[in-house]
C-alpha cells in the first residue's frame, strides 16, 4: 500500500452523473491490474473525511483513468480537482481480475458504474485477442458510458435500460442465453455493479459450468485490511467465511460469493 | 547539528522507544507495506476475543464532519488463530506487542488474559472494558466503577505483565472509573475508546450505520479526549495513553501536555498510511524546535 501524489491530466464531466479523470503515473513505478482500485483523497479537508475507493477504468502505459459516479459529497468534491493539480491516492489495492489468455470469448455483465471496473477487463481482453461480449445496463441511454471504448476494443455490446424497459433480469437472461450463448462458447463471465445481475451471472455460470469473477463494491474505512468494515461472505466448501473486500478482493470467484 | 533526543516513555514497567503506537482496530499486518513497524513505540493488534465472532451488520462505517462512526463489532478469528498467526506476523519487529482483549464476561476476560499473558511475545495487555457486557444488558464493563475494579483485580491475579485499562468516554465521570481501575491494579489507562454516536441519512431517514449506533472517532473528538486526559491525570498517578483524534505531531504533544505518557493513532492511518511515523517525525521536529531533549518533560506539563 503506497501513497502517491500523481499529476491530474484531466478531470471532465462526461454525462449527467459521471466524471472521467486521467492521472499521470509515469513517475510512480507501479503495475496496475484490471479490477484493482485506488483509495483516493477527495479533498484536503476533514470533510469529506475518508478516502474513496475508485476502480481503475483504463490502464495505459503512462496513465490510468478513473470513471466515477458523482454520488455524494466526496465524489462531488473530486469534481473540483483541476488538471495540473496532484491527486493523493493510495494503491493499487486488492486482487484484480484474472484473464485466461487461452479464452476465446468472455462475457461482461455491467450495471451503471460497474462499467468503470469492467472496461479494464475489455481492454486487457483486447490486448490478448480475446473477444468480449458485453451487457451494459443503465437507467437510461444518457447513463450509458464507455460503449464506444468497448466497441473499440472489439466488444459486441448489448444495451439494456430501464427507460426502454429492457433491463429486467429475464430479458438480460434471454439475451445471454439466446443471443450470445446459443451461438458462441463463452469461456468466462465477469460482472460488477448490480446485485440482481450478479445473481443472474452466478446462476448462468453455474448452469453452463463457466468460471466467473465478480468485483464487489463496499463501504470502506481504511482500504488497507485493518478496519474490517468492508467484509463479505465467501463459500468455502460447506461453510462460509467472512473476508475483506479491500484486501482479499475486490475481485472474487463468482461461484464463491454469497449474494445477499 | 541535531542534538540527541530521548523519546523513551514508560508505561507500567514497559519501556517504549517512543510514545506513538497504533490504536487497536485501526492497525494490521498489511500496513507493513507502507510503514516501518520497527519505528513504533508499541504494536497494538485488533482486539481479540476467545472465540471467533462475526462482527456487526453493514454498513459498518460512515463519515461525519471531522470524523467517522464505526460499528465493526470486534470481528475476530478467536484466540487460537491470534496466537498462531497474528502474533507471529508482528513478532519479528522490535516494538513490544500489547494485546488488546475483548470479552463477553468477567470470567472470559480473565481466561483470555491468562492465555495471552503466558505468551512470551506479548509484553502487555490492554483490556477493552469499553465493549458491551452481554451479562449486563449491553452496558460496557467500563461504565461501572465496581465492575471495572473487580474485573481488573481478577485479571491482575493471572499476570504480572502490564495491564492497561481502555476506558470508555461514555460515562458521567471518567475520573471515577479511572480511580476504580487504578485500585483494581491497572498499570496504565487508555483514555479513551470511541464515543457512542449516530448519524442519519436525511434523504432515506435511515441510520448510516447498520447497527444504528457506533463509535465516533477522528479529529472532531480530540478536544473531548484532551479534556478527559487532563481530568484523569488529576485523580490518578497511572500513566495515560491518549487516544482519539490525533492527526498530527502537535495533536500528540497536546495530549502529552494534558497528561498522557503515550498516544495512540487510529483514524489518521485511514487517511494516511504513514500517519504513525509522520506523527513521530513531527514530534521530533517539535522537540528540536523547542530544545526538548527528554520527551518525558512534556508529560503533564500544562500551565494553568
Amino acid at each position: 500500500m503506497q501513497r502517491h501524489q500523481a499529476n491530474v491530466l484531466s478531470n471532465k464531466q462526461v454525462s449527467n452523473r459521471y466524471w472521467h479523470m486521467v492521472v499521470d503515473i509515469s513517475e510512480l513505478n507501479i503495475d496496475v491490474d484490471p479490477g484493482q482500485f485506488f483509495q483516493v483523497r477527495c479533498a484536503d479537508t476533514y470533510f469529506p473525511f475518508l478516502r474513496r475507493p475508485l476502480s481503475v477504468y483504463r490502464i495505459n502505459e503512462d496513465t490510468i483513468e478513473f470513471l466515477y459516479l458523482v454520488k455524494g459529497q466526496g465524489t462531488s468534491a473530486m469534481t473540483k480537482i483541476q488538471a495540473g493539480q496532484s491527486l493523493d491516492m493510495m494503491g493499487p489495492v486488492g486482487e484484480g481480475f484474472s484473464l485466461d489468455p487461452s479464452a476465446g470469448n468472455i462475457l461482461l455483465v455491467a450495471r451503471g458504474v460497474g462499467v468503470a471496473t469492467l472496461a479494464a477487463v475489455a481492454q486487457a481482453a483486447c490486448r490478448q485477442q480475446v473477444k468480449c461480449y458485453a451487457i451494459m445496463s443503465a437507467r437510461s441511454r444518457d447513463d450509458l458510458l464507455a460503449i464506444e471504448f468497448l466497441e473499440d476494443y472489439g466488444a459486441e455490446v448489448f444495451i439494456v435500460t430501464e427507460e426502454e424497459g429492457t433491463s429486467d433480469v429475464e430479458n438480460v437472461k434471454r439475451i445471454i442465453k439466446e443471443d450470445i450463448c446459443a451461438t458462441t462458447v463463452i469461456d468466462a463471465i465477469y460482472t460488477c455493479g448490480s446485485r440482481r445481475l450478479s445473481k443472474l451471472s452466478q446462476s448462468i455460470a453455474n448452469e453452463l459450468h463457466i468460471p466467473g469473477e465478480i468485483a464487489l463494491e463496499e463501504h470502506m474505512g481504511c482500504g488497507m485490511g485493518a478496519c474490517f468494515s468492508c467484509v463479505c461472505d465467501i463459500r468455502e466448501g460447506d461453510t462460509t467465511k467472512s473476508v475483506r473486500v479491500c484486501t482479499e478482493g475486490p475481485v472474487f470467484p463468482l461461484h464463491k460469493v454469497v449474494m445477499e | 547539528m541535531t542534538s540527541r533526543k530521548n523519546m523513551q516513555v514508560i508505561i507500567g514497567g514497559l519501556t517504549l522507544n517512543n510514545p506513538i503506537m497504533p490504536a487497536s482496530g485501526a492497525f494490521g499486518p498489511e500496513m507493513e507495506q507502507a510503514l516501518d513497524f520497527n519505528r513504533l513505540g508499541a504494536i497494538v493488534p485488533k482486539s481479540i476475543t476467545k472465540f471467533p465472532q462475526p462482527g456487526n451488520a453493514k454498513p459498518r462505517v460512515c463519515e461525519t464532519n471531522g470524523g467517522m462512526i464505526n460499528s465493526i463489532g470486534i470481528q475476530s478469528k478467536g484466540i487460537e488463530y491470534f496466537l498462531a498467526h497474528t502474533i507471529p506476523a508482528f513478532d519479528k519487529f522490535q516494538a513490544p506487542i500489547i494485546a488488546s482483549v475483548s470479552a463477553e464476561s468477567l470470567e472470559e476476560f480473565v481466561d483470555v488474559s491468562a492465555t495471552l499473558a503466558n505468551h512470551k511475545s506479548i509484553r502487555g495487555l490492554e483490556l477493552n472494558i469499553s465493549c458491551p457486557n452481554l451479562k449486563g444488558d449491553g452496558k460496557a464493563f467500563g461504565m461501572d466503577a465496581a465492575i471495572t475494579r473487580e474485573l481488573i483485580s481478577q485479571v491482575r491475579t493471572v499476570t504480572t505483565k502490564p495491564i492497561i485499562a481502555k476506558l470508555t468516554p461514555n460515562v458521567t465521570s471518567i475520573q471515577e472509573i479511572a480511580v476504580a481501575a487504578e485500585k483494581g491494579g491497572a498499570d496504565g489507562l487508555n483514555v479513551a475508546n470511541t464515543m457512542l454516536a449516530m448519524a442519519i441519512d436525511v434523504d432515506t431517514r435511515r441510520p448510516l450505520i447498520g447497527n444504528v449506533m457506533g463509535g465516533f472517532s477522528g479529529p472532531a473528538v480530540k478536544p473531548i479526549i484532551v479534556r478527559m486526559i487532563y481530568q484523569v491525570a488529576q485523580v490518578s498517578s497511572l500513566p495515560i495513553i491518549g487516544c482519539g483524534g490525533v492527526m498530527s505531531g502537535r495533536d500528540a504533544i497536546e495530549m502529552m501536555i494534558a497528561g498522557a505518557s503515550a498516544v495512540q493513532v487510529g483514524t489518521a492511518s485511514f487517511i494516511n498510511p504513514t500517519a504513525l511515523t509522520d506523527i513521530l517525525a513531527e514530534i521530533e521536529e517539535y522537540m528540536e524546535q523547542n530544545e526538548i531533549t527528554e520527551i518525558e518533560e512534556l508529560i503533564g506539563s500544562i500551565i494553568i
